[in-house]
């Protein structure tokens, strides 16, 4: 099994270890964040849940692919799974290229692919108790 | 034939189970075992959702073969 889904709290310090390299003077890192708002139902938590093995196959697939597109770039990338609270990292990437452009680029290809096709799901815990399924375009 | 349904969050929530046998005719596609299981759970799904066969995304017009993985997918919600 891939790495890329866990359970456990994401350590950003060991992505970056991940991808370092003498040879890459630029890194980027993107974390996505559990939000708390108000005016959004007052969410105190996020349930992930996933198809895992059909995501962690897609996620070899997106990263393959920006491999492909920038070649050079050192990726790593993490999705939790489970129940994260808000302030918690859900996911964290980090790429490391050769110049900036490329890590930028491909970060953020990285996080608009996974959103678009890896087949996981949030399920949204609210402070009155209440739970609900986020759509697509939510978080 | 028979294929084995997968159902993942709101999905599983709306058949009750998130995994479960069909019997099908031979040379059934996506879309006969989508409508197999919509009469047999009342419409717990969608007429067209996202379907992957074997952890890949299909096609309703997708001919399955005995044994294969169909699972319903949700709108996905990552990040």
């Amino acid at each position: 099994m891939c790495p890329w889904l866990t359970h456990d709290p994401l350590d950003v310090t060991a992505l970056l270890a991940e991808v370092a390299s003498e040879g890459c003077g630029a890194t980027t890192v993107f974390l996505g964040t559990v939000r708390r708002s108000e005016d959004d139902g007052d969410v105190v938590g996020i349930e992930y849940s996933s198809y895992d093995a059909m995501a962690e196959a897609e996620l070899d697939g997106v990263l393959a692919e920006a491999r492909a597109r920038w070649p050079g770039v050192r990726l790593a990338m993490r999705h939790r799974l489970g129940y994260v609270a808000t302030g918690e990292v859900s996911v964290a990437i980090a790429v490391a290229a050769p110049h900036r452009n490329e890590a930028f680029d491909a970060c953020r290809f990285v996080i608009d692919q996974t959103k678009e096709r890896v087949p996981v799901w949030k399920k949204e815990r609210l402070a009155v108790g209440t739970e609900r399924w986020v759509g697509p375009h939510g978080g | 034939m028979r294929v084995k349904v997968l159902a993942f969050a709101s999905y599983a929530e709306a058949l009750g189970c998130g995994e479960l046998e069909v019997e099908l005719p031979a040379g059934a596609t996506v879309a006969d075992c989508v409508a197999e299981i919509r009469r047999g759970t009342g419409a717990g799904v969608p007429p067209a959702p996202l379907v992957a066969v074997n952890r890949r995304y299909a096609r309703a017009d997708r001919v399955l073969v005995e044994g294969d993985e169909v699972a319903f997918i949700p709108p996905v919600a990552g990040g």
